[in-house]
Order: structure tokens, then C-alpha cells, then sequence
């Protein structure tokens, strides 16, 4: 992707934003990148504990932003991979102290001074303040979407608010794919989603059970898994990171078993 | 078993639909509202009739549009 300041957002809650942060800023990371993830969900603070960072918060992006803190301090550095840092959202403080123009300067300070390559944003869920502060410096976003009809409607007015703010390079994250329930004919598949949203997708996610064991263990998933969901994340962030990645073929509608497990009642 | 109809393509037609009036900022209820006031409108010029009027967006290409298909007596 060209944008440097991305911000990761789908309008719906629970569809995987925090999770994709995580896994493209470690992605990202490991692929040679300084990356800064910023949380902006202000009051519901998770993508700390998502990345097993919570135990080094001091400053947060509300201390950095009213100037309590510079934002070195605040920026927690993750040990377990070169160049990947965190800037916690404030669990406590009021969320409109979050000031978008204020929040814009320090994305381009970060950018620009302090030698960021990529800065994520992980956007609070809904389409009012929150979301909007959190696509002001944004420069491209990446749309959660799961393959259902709620989370797909919500995306759908996310890109349009996305438009409208003129953040044109917009790219799907499509998470929690199952496959055998597309090839059954029971989910959206990821050519039907594309259709409907008009937008490419970056990432394709199968459902995988490891993501929440990473959670639990506070450790992101493309840091050391090779489960389905992380090779896919890591596929994603390649992606971002400019590389032409064929995506693997995570649908199983196609090739012959399948044709033959729909005909005789399988799968 | 494989003329059931998938669940996806129920998902996908109702998905078109509902983002059709997202994007157009138009409220289902309020096409019935459009569909009350074009039929007292109609009748100033000849007798429609109520029965088998519809008026609903449609897809056109790359274009939706709002269809109304007017019956005559």
C-alpha cells in the first residue's frame, strides 16, 4: 500500500479489527518495517492486551496528545520483534480530550520525525466521533469484513464515510472466512463480498482457532504461529508491504472434491 | 438435497436490497409512503389501481434505480 498512515476500521464491533492491527503491525515488523500501532479506542482499551503488552503501560495517547508525556515515552516498544511499537489508548480519561487535529499532527510526527514507515490505526467500532478522529490522519484504510450480512452492511457505510472523507486507497480485510460452510453454500464467499462492496480484498482470513489462543497468550499470532489464520495474516502484510501474494485458495468451492461433496451431501 | 435454496444467496439478494436504500438514504417505509402519494397522483390522470402497483429500487448495471410498475384497469 502507498498510504503510510492506515487506519484499520469496519463499523461493526467484533468483526476482528484489533486482531488484524496486531498481526499486520507484528507482520509489517518482522518484514523489516518500523511500525507504530496506535489503539483510539479510548475507554475500551484492548489492543494492548491483544498484543500482551499491558503490563508496560505508563503513558497513554491522551498524555501524549495534552502533552503529559512526549511520545517516546508513551510508545511501548515490543521486545519480541525490531521496530514494532505500541501507543496505548487511555482507559480512564475522557474520550473527548481525544482532539482530531491534535491526533493528525502526531501521526505526521511520527511519520516524519521520528522515522515510522507505517503508523496503523485501530479504529473504535461505530461510525460516530471515535471512527472519525481515528480516519482524520489516515491516508488508506483497511475494512474489516466478516461474511455476514450485519458486518457487511456496516462496512459498506464505513466506505462510504471513507469516501467522503476522500481516503481513497481501500482495501478489505475478510476475516473469519469458513470454508466449508462457503463451499456448502451457507456463507458469503469472498468473490460475493467483493461484489457487493466494490473493494479488493488485502487479506483473507479463515477462521482459526489458534487467533484466540494468541490471545489468551498475548502474543500475535504471525509471531510465531503457522496455523491458517497466521500464515494468512502474514500473507496480508506482505501485501501492505508491497509484495505480490497469490492468495491461497482458502475456498474450497472450487476443485472437484468439493463439486463432488456438494452433489453427494458432504461437507 | 441440492434444491434447497443456499443460505448464502438469501443472504446476498437481501444484502443487495438493504444496501440499495442505505445508499440511496431512502427508507424502505418511506417508498411505501411514495408508493401512497404517486397512486393519488396517478388517479388525477386515469384510474390505477391499487393492486399490483410496485415501486422498488432495481438494479441497472452499475446504476439502482426506482422502478415503478403502474397497472391499468
Amino acid at each position: 500500500m502507498k498510504a503510510r498512515a492506515i487506519v484499520v476500521t469496519s463499523g461493526k464491533g467484533g468483526v476482528g479489527k484489533t486482531t488484524t492491527t496486531a498481526n499486520l503491525g507484528a507482520g509489517l515488523a518482522r518484514l523489516g518495517e518500523k511500525v507504530a500501532v496506535i489503539d483510539v479506542d479510548v475507554g475500551l482499551r484492548n489492543l494492548d492486551v491483544v498484543m500482551g503488552l499491558e503490563g508496560r503501560v505508563v503513558f497513554d495517547l491522551i498524555d501524549v496528545l495534552e502533552g503529559r508525556a512526549k511520545v517516546r515515552q508513551a510508545l511501548i516498544r515490543d521486545k519480541r520483534v525490531e521496530n514494532l511499537y505500541l501507543l496505548p489508548a487511555s482507559q480512564t480519561k475522557d474520550k473527548e480530550a481525544l482532539d482530531p487535529v491534535r491526533f493528525q499532527e502526531l501521526v505526521r510526527h511520527l511519520l516524519e520525525e521520528e522515522g515510522f514507515d507505517r503508523v496503523l490505526i485501530d479504529s473504535p467500532a461505530g461510525i460516530e466521533k471515535g471512527f472519525q478522529t481515528a480516519a482524520t490522519p489516515a491516508e488508506g484504510a483497511l475494512v474489516v469484513v466478516n461474511p455476514e450480512v450485519a458486518s457487511v452492511r456496516d462496512a459498506d457505510r464505513i466506505i462510504g464515510l471513507l469516501e467522503a472523507r476522500e481516503i481513497r486507497e481501500n482495501l478489505l480485510v475478510i476475516n473469519r472466512l469458513r470454508p466449508k460452510m462457503v463451499s456448502r453454500g451457507d456463507m458469503l464467499s469472498v468473490e460475493d463480498v467483493v461484489e457487493i462492496l466494490g473493494l479488493k480484498p488485502i487479506g483473507i482470513i479463515p477462521e482459526d482457532e489458534q487467533v484466540l489462543v494468541s490471545t489468551n497468550q498475548g502474543e500475535p499470532l504471525v509471531l510465531k504461529g503457522t496455523s491458517p489464520a497466521a500464515t494468512a495474516f502474514m500473507d496480508a502484510a506482505r501485501r501492505v508491504h508491497g509484495e505480490e501474494v497469490p492468495f491461497r485458495s482458502v475456498d474450497e468451492a472450487q476443485g472437484l472434491m468439493a463439486v463432488l461433496r456438494r452433489l453427494f451431501g458432504g461437507g | 438435497m441440492w434444491r434447497r435454496e443456499r443460505s448464502k444467496e438469501k443472504a446476498k439478494e437481501r444484502l443487495k436490497l438493504v444496501l440499495a436504500y442505505d445508499r440511496a438514504k431512502l427508507s424502505p417505509g418511506m417508498v411505501e409512503n411514495l408508493k401512497r402519494d404517486l397512486l393519488e397522483v396517478l388517479r388525477r390522470y386515469f384510474p390505477a389501481q391499487e393492486e399490483g402497483l410496485s415501486v422498488a429500487l432495481e438494479e441497472r448495471g452499475e446504476k439502482m434505480v426506482l422502478m415503478a410498475d403502474i397497472p391499468l384497469k
